[in-house]
């Protein structure tokens, strides 16, 4: 067996997520690499959510169960379209349902008097099916469980036994499921667990911001850990998130925001304000589907449009899309660099498929050069102004209070001093000609897209952020079928990179949204051959057996 | 002392002339003046409005924001460099009407910062629409059959939020504001100063009306008497008691506690991160596998 799909599915406030990551943990010590994605409802208690492993795969979403643990019988209904064929299905199961039935929680009230170690039986079954000793898990156990009494601890070791027992008695051993090691070190990270770790290591030192999922796990992150040295503040609303951290920056220090669309939304004349003040910022949107709440806990990719042209009026801002966690540190340090060198905001965006999901990856290393300060330094001028006309359109910026120098930011069309003017024969010109120049500079500079398989391709995918995993799947299984596909994936979307294109191949572009927001961005910089796109707009991430169907569904003949 | 001529600036001063802002604004500057505060040692942050240009015509550093948008940003200003002295001088449209929920959470946060509010009960750069503090029946160029609703009373909710300073002032009176204005720029916490200022073109009043009821608080008042306070706040519109209507040491600042770690350096002038904290973090996501023995990885049996 190549990979292997474990959903654990029940209600939310069941535990899912202690028996997933045990399981996971587990796996991970045994050298498999895996892959987890959450999908769940927007509510506290109850409803059908599941824990997904893809255990030596790739660090993409798979749809598709092969082992299916249940926590109760309404999941297991609930998530039965969901099953392979063959899958193992295990646990509490539908009403008439196949599979290998283990009434969790009487066992546990029967065997340990305790309804509590109902998910312990439960684990300890899942990793007995998924051809993980007893010993690996109570190890993975023990980790998870440190801070518990060691009696706490050895009951649900206990729990863990009776389960594992229970479910290599009724498995079959002709299905037994042994999966390839591959590494004997893994990173185990999520994209919303690293961007705070790189941005504290590119010397952000403020955020403010307001709680809205998916984007809340990155200012907790700063509250959790005061070592990292950010001041974050949890404030009213995001309009007071964007201008605080806009106040913070334009004093010197550099300092960060994150949201999803919604927020994103009241922060977009402040994105305006970053423009024109030329103050640096950088902001985390992390896409859910939309329009208005839309689907708070489901993954999307609608908001490119948006991060790209939210804010009134015309100035550079850059919007990079990360897809995995060592690309999140990279686009992290880029993001403070671009801000600082062209004194604009940046855009991160990512997604709940980001958020939620953890990979696990070989190594990470954050970038060993520092973020160069963009603060000039005030002995260097006699007098100073804030907004100098130089020849790149980047004037040297002094932090407000940083010397005897003062600095003048205004949010009104300005003189080369920061005055308001009124000055429409060369002032406004001259400084509209300054803003802009600055993002024909980073243009100049923006990464070329990563080519996966391109060589002897005659169809290519193009696609970003979130989705490269999926979509360099996809081009593995369509070469595994002698179709010539290759992939073109985008980290950097805004602005376009300065790129020719072959106009020899057919091009499909590939995203999380309806409209088609990358695909129309690219037809207008470019006039390449589209053979399609592929888009997806369920709320669920795309995945490359969906992306395979998608592009065979359309052209049957492609390999011809 | 620092001479009044050194806040002088180029600007091209697009006040009408005659107007009230041009009292608040040497009053300021006499404040400033007498406490010793130089031009770079100060922040003006203000929103949109006539008297949001304020700081073109102080010298001193600025940060001239969004509409509404002042208060945010001088807190972020004042949190990454706690020595520069922090003073937000907008109108009421600005800071009662589109940012009144920052001023909310200010009172609730308590920062080390200035908040002055240059009251003409008018939105006056838009040419005479009713502002939060107009008061009820009065006619503008929007409510021309007289505003329908009541002012908001801010000072009075500045205090029921236990902020630690909370004025009213005079723009006609320079001595007795820019006394007002020492007092609140030394207090340490939040000060709020409501300064009525009439509007000479769109108000629906003359200057005498004004001068007739800002009438100086007793000097007996106790400004740590929360309720004869609120009762004072309360006595406007129909009449402005002038002084400061409540202060109290302030409780903790905000920021403090992050202070406490770093010091009252700027945040650009901090040492950079230790990279071992975040190495160490990153070491943290790591999970090595154990060594292979027989019992592992078979599949169940």
């Amino acid at each position: 067996m190549k990979d292997l799909s474990i959903f654990i599915v029940g209600a939310a406030g069941e535990g899912l997520q202690t028996i997933g990551d045990v399981v996971a943990r587990a796996l991970l010590r045994t050298g498999i690499s895996v892959f987890t994605t959450k999908e769940y409802e927007s509510r506290i208690r109850g409803g059908n959510s599941s824990y997904r492993i893809r255990a030596a795969g790739p660090n993409a979403p798979r749809h598709e169960a092969d082992v299916l643990l249940s926590l109760n019988s309404a999941a297991a209904s609930h998530y039965e379209t969901s099953a392979s064929s063959p899958c193992v299905v295990l646990g509490e199961l539908s009403p008439g349902g196949q599979g290998i039935a283990i009434p969790f929680q009487t066992l546990a009230k029967e065997e340990f008097g305790s309804p509590i170690v109902a998910n312990s039986i439960a684990a300890g079954a899942l990793a007995a099916v998924v051809g993980l000793s007893q010993d690996i898990l109570e190890a993975s156990f023990r980790e998870r469980f440190q801070k518990l009494p060691a009696d706490v601890v050895q009951k649900n070791v206990e729990a863990s036994r009776l389960g594992h027992k229970r479910a290599s008695e009724s498995l079959d051993a002709s299905r037994a499921i042994k999966l390839e090691s591959t590494a004997s070190t893994s990173v185990f990270a999520s994209v919303h667990e690293v961007i705070p770790l790189a941005a504290a290591a590119a010397g952000c030192r403020f955020m403010s911001a307001y709680p809205m999922s998916p984007a809340t796990g990155i200012m907790t992150a700063f509250a959790k850990d005061p070592e990292l040295g950010v001041f974050v503040e949890q404030v009213e609303d995001e309009i007071a998130a964007i201008n605080m951290s806009l106040g913070a920056s334009a004093a010197g220090a550099r300092a960060m925001t994150a949201t999803s669309g919604g927020g994103f939304a009241l922060m977009t004349e402040g994105i305006s304000l970053a423009g024109m003040t030329e103050t640096p910022l950088v902001i985390v949107v992390a896409q859910r589907p939309g329009p208005a709440t839309g689907l708070p806990t489901r993954t999307a990719q609608e908001d490119l449009n948006f991060a790209i042209h939210g804010g009134h009026g015309e100035f550079a801002r850059a919007v990079l899309a990360p897809s995995n966690p060592q690309d999140a540190v990279d686009a992290t340090f880029r993001a403070f660099a671009l801000a600082e060198k062209y004194q604009m905001p940046v855009l991160v965006l990512t997604d709940q498929l980001l958020a939620d999901s953890h990979f696990s990856v070989p190594d990470l290393e954050i970038p060993k050069k520092p973020v160069p300060r963009g603060l000039a330094d005030p002995a260097k001028f006699k007098s100073y102004q804030r907004y100098a006309l130089t020849e790149d359109g980047i004037s040297p910026r002094l932090a407000l209070g940083q010397s005897e120098h003062l600095v003048l930011i205004d949010s009104d069309e300005h003189t080369e001093d920061g005055h308001i003017t009124e000055d429409l024969k060369v002032t406004r010109p001259a400084m509209v000609e300054k803003r802009l120049e600055k993002a024909r500079r980073l243009k100049g500079e923006i990464a070329m897209p990563d080519a996966y398989r391109t060589d002897g391709a005659r169809h290519v995918l193009i696609s970003w952020g979130s989705s490269r995993a999926a979509v360099y799947e996809a081009v593995d299984i369509l070469r595994s079928q002698k179709k010539p596909f290759g992939a073109l994936h985008f980290t950097e979307v805004w602005p376009l990179p300065h790129l020719t294109l072959p106009t020899t191949v057919r091009y499909w572009t590939v995203e999380g949204n309806a409209a088609g927001q990358f695909a129309r961005l690219l037809q207008a910089e470019w006039s390449i051959p589209f053979e399609g796109k592929i888009q997806r707009y369920d709320g669920n991430p795309l995945d490359a057996v969906s992306i395979v169907a998608e592009v065979l569904g359309d052209e049957p003949e492609v390999s011809s | 002392m620092i001479p009044i001529e050194s806040y002088k600036t180029t600007a091209e001063n697009q006040w009408c002339p005659g107007c009230p802002n041009f009292g608040i604004q040497t009053a300021l500057k006499r404040a400033l003046s007498a406490l010793d505060l130089a031009p770079h040692q100060v922040c003006l942050v203000s929103g949109i409005g006539q008297a949001a240009k304020t700081p073109h015509y102080i010298a001193a550093n600025v940060f001239n924001g969004l509409h509404g948008r002042a208060i945010p940003a001088a807190i972020g200003i004042h949190i990454a460099n706690p020595k520069l002295k922090t003073i937000v001088t907008s109108g009421d449209g600005c800071i009662y009407g589109e940012g009144g929920n920052h001023l909310l959470h200010a009172f609730r946060r308590n920062p080390d910062i200035t908040i002055l509010v240059h009251d003409n009960q008018i939105y006056a750069l838009t040419k005479g629409q009713g502002s939060p503090t107009t008061r009820r029946g009065e006619k503008t160029r929007m409510q021309f059959a007289g505003v329908a609703i009541d002012p908001s009373q801010m000072l009075a909710t500045a205090i029921v939020h236990d902020c630690t300073f909370v004025a009213r002032g005079y723009a006609g009176d320079l001595d007795g504001l820019a006394d007002i204005l020492q007092r609140a720029i030394t207090h340490r916490g939040l000060s709020l100063v409501d300064i009525i200022q009439p509007c000479i073109t769109w108000g629906n009043h003359p200057v005498s009306w004004y001068k007739e009821r800002a009438i100086p608080i007793p000097e007996d008042h106790d400004v740590t008497n929360r309720d004869r306070a609120i009762a004072l706040a309360l006595e406007t519109p129909d009449s402005f008691p002038i002084g400061v209507l409540y202060e109290k040491p302030s409780r903790e600042t905000f920021g403090e506690a992050y202070r406490q770690r770093t010091g009252s350096k700027a945040l650009f002038a901090l040492l950079p991160l230790d990279p071992h904290i975040v190495q160490a973090r990153l070491a943290a996501l790591r999970i090595d596998a154990a060594p292979p023995s027989g019992a592992e990885n078979k599949g169940a049996q």
